[in-house]
């Protein structure tokens, strides 16, 4: 299992080069190669969107964004052109990063620009794209400045704007700069945001493939996703299928560690690499301490223990066998001094701040969580608060709300209390109301009684 | 109108950057200037409905006026054909529209899960203490700094990360902040 040779970088390849954001230093190392080929061979039909989407489909992509959908099929639910008529079909790069734990888009972004812009061209092709946007959070003003920049020169060059290097396409890049919202990461909020109002998700279906943005057909990709596009599309798709621990899990991929480890930051493995092999990546555990729990892919996945990640193959499919999920691979260690309550009570704050507040469920239930999570760490935890935390998330997941955020915002808490309980009844049985117990039903009939004789209720 | 108070902002007690209330006054009539304008101009050339240049025209009104006041929502509600209630809902679902003034140095601070495991709220407590014991969100008398919480600002690797008004700080820990706040001049 924990066999996957490292590789050479393949997404991180230019990091380090000076002036690597630049678009001379990104031609000269063979940069837009692949756009050129594939626009030059289009007037002939040598290239086809069809062609550029099988070789996407072959290679097994995965997205990178956190579900790990198929990424050419996500492109074939787009209708074909005599269904849709009259009406264009939009490419979204998702890049509102935001999930806690996750930097590696910003890094792709920061260091080479141009490879997300030639990845976002060649995915406008495959998908008859006329205008795509990238949708970037707020937070990254200057990352912002800089992918502007890039998409000036990529204009300057002829590489984007009517009649694309001849080809008789046209091709425009907008970058737009989300305002703070966590919930915009999530496709369908994305939607909303970029046509200019609150990032609510929508209800599916319609698919944004059916009905997006502007109600026309829209295909959302993650920024690292159009990165491994432009690769496939420099060395085809056996090449990708060669990285990667099997059939299903191919590619490169970008973990991002941070937490309690000697070196965080962003490392390039092949997709199914041992967590092992990550964790000495990262220069092992800080100080040379024990390993206390991983959260494998941002706070929305179930934390798992030393134990459980021991060996654990680092794709979609191997952490989902650990029940937990690679989601955006923003890998969280936490050592032996990590007091896992207040690590959770620091998650729930999040999701409780981050609801957008359409379903009930989720809108009340993450400040709940919260509330009673500050309370136990707080000292003044009652003994039924710990049934209760878990009755209330399996009152919020599964289903109950428009999107996926509650199951997201249950994952820690449900994880940390199942995994953890003993850490969270220590808190409980410090605490100054220990016997703080809900009141005996005895109890209340006495009041109810009392406030009857006084003539309340009369 | 954009609803909410009349009072002007410099009569508003507590923390208006986050508190609960409409939009505040600034006392004056707004509008763009030239080169704001041109901007805006552009924005519109880039979208096929005018509805989704809100969010860029409301970054154009935060870099020329600081805030979102309610004359800068009606403004912003007339050039885009919106109701000025309309665009006020999408500034309060947004963290990064100012309700009010800020601080000359507005201090965000990080304290999501990998902050967190690294010390973020004793720095967000300390850099508030050391500021003169400012509440969450409060702005210092001079008008120099206002000290806020943030989510995750994607430096999970640098943590406890720090922004400061759109500059990015690495590894700000409690040790760190004497140096940190005086380079903030």
């Amino acid at each position: 299992m924990s066999g996957l040779a490292p590789i050479e970088p393949v997404l991180l390849s230019r990091r380090g080069k000076p002036d690597s954001a630049s678009i001379e230093t990104y031609l000269e190392d063979g940069g837009y190669a692949s756009w050129k080929k594939v626009l030059g061979g289009a007037k002939s039909g040598e290239w086809t969107p069809a062609k550029v989407t099988d070789l996407v489909k072959a290679s097994g992509l995965r997205g990178r964004g956190g579900a790990g959908f198929p990424c050419g099929m996500k492109w074939t639910f787009v209708p074909p052109k005599e269904k849709r008529g009259d009406k264009p079909v939009y490419l979204l790069c998702n890049a509102d990063e935001s999930e806690p734990g996750t930097f590696k888009d910003r890094l792709l972004m920061e260091m080479d620009p141009h490879q997300v812009l030639e990845g976002m061209m060649l995915a406008s092709f495959a998908l008859d794209v006329k205008h795509a946007y990238l949708y970037i959070r707020g937070e990254m003003v200057h990352v912002a400045e800089l992918l502007n920049k890039a998409v000036a020169d990529a204009y300057a060059k002829g590489f984007l704007g009517k009649d694309v290097l001849g080809s008789g396409r046209n091709l425009d890049i907008t970058i737009h700069r989300g305002a703070g919202a966590y919930i915009c990461g999530e496709e369908t909020a994305l939607i909303e945001s970029l046509e200019g109002k609150r990032g609510h998700p929508r209800i599916k279906p319609p698919f944004p493939a059916v009905s997006g943005v502007w109600e026309c057909p829209t295909v959302v990709n993650n920024v690292e996703t159009l990165c491994c596009v432009k690769h496939i599309l420099d060395r085809g798709p056996e090449w990708f299928k060669s990285i990667g621990r099997n059939e299903k899990n191919t590619g490169p991929k970008l973990y991002c560690i941070s937490g309690h480890v000697e070196k965080p930051g962003v490392y390039e493995a092949p997709l199914g690499v041992s967590w092992n092999t990550l964790l000495a990546m990262a220069g092992g555990v800080k100080g040379g301490r024990k390993l206390k729990a991983v959260i494998p892919g941002g706070p929305s996945a179930a934390m798992l223990t030393a134990k459980e990640v021991e060996n654990l193959p680092m794709d979609f499919d191997g952490v989902a066998a650990a029940k937990s999920m690679l989601g955006s691979a923003a890998i969280i260690v936490m050592d032996e001094t990590t007091d896992i309550p207040k690590a959770v009570t620091s998650i729930a704050k999040f999701f409780a701040h981050e609801s957008c507040g359409q379903c009930t469920p989720c809108r009340e239930g993450t400040p709940w969580m919260h509330k009673m999570l500050k309370r136990i760490v707080n000292g003044e935890g009652k003994k039924t608060d710990l049934d209760l935390l878990l009755q209330i998330a399996g009152q919020m997941g599964n289903g109950m709300t428009i999107c996926v955020f509650a199951d997201a915002a249950i994952a820690p808490v449900l994880s940390g209390i199942t995994k953890f309980r003993e850490e969270f009844e220590a808190y409980v049985a410090k605490s100054n109301h220990p016997d703080f117990a809900l009141a005996a039903p005895e109890d209340l009939t006495n009041k109810v009684a009392d406030r009857t004789a006084a003539g309340i209720h009369s | 109108m954009s609803g909410g108070s009349n009072v002007p902002v410099t009569e508003q007690a507590g923390n208006p950057r986050v508190g609960e209330h409409g939009a505040l006054s600034c006392g004056r009539t707004l509008s763009f200037s030239g080169e704001t304008r041109a901007d805006f101009e552009h924005l519109l050339t880039r979208y096929p409905t005018k509805q989704a240049a809100l969010l860029p025209t409301l970054w154009l009104a935060q870099r020329e006026w600081g805030w979102i006041s309610r004359e800068a929502v009606d403004y912003v509600a007339t050039l885009l054909e919106l109701s000025p209630a309309f665009v006020w809902g999408v500034v309060t679902f947004y963290t990064m529209y100012n309700r009010a003034p800020v601080g000359k140095h507005l201090i965000q601070v990080c304290t999501s899960i990998s902050c967190h495991l690294n010390g973020a709220e004793e720095v967000y407590a300390e850099c508030r203490k050391r500021l003169g014991n400012l509440k969450p969100g409060e702005t210092t008398a001079d008008g120099k700094f206002t000290v806020i919480e943030v989510e995750c600002l994607a430096q999970c690797d640098q943590a406890p990360a720090v922004m400061v008004n759109d500059d990015d700080h690495y590894v700000i820990t409690k040790d760190k902040l004497t140096s940190f706040l005086g380079s903030l001049k």
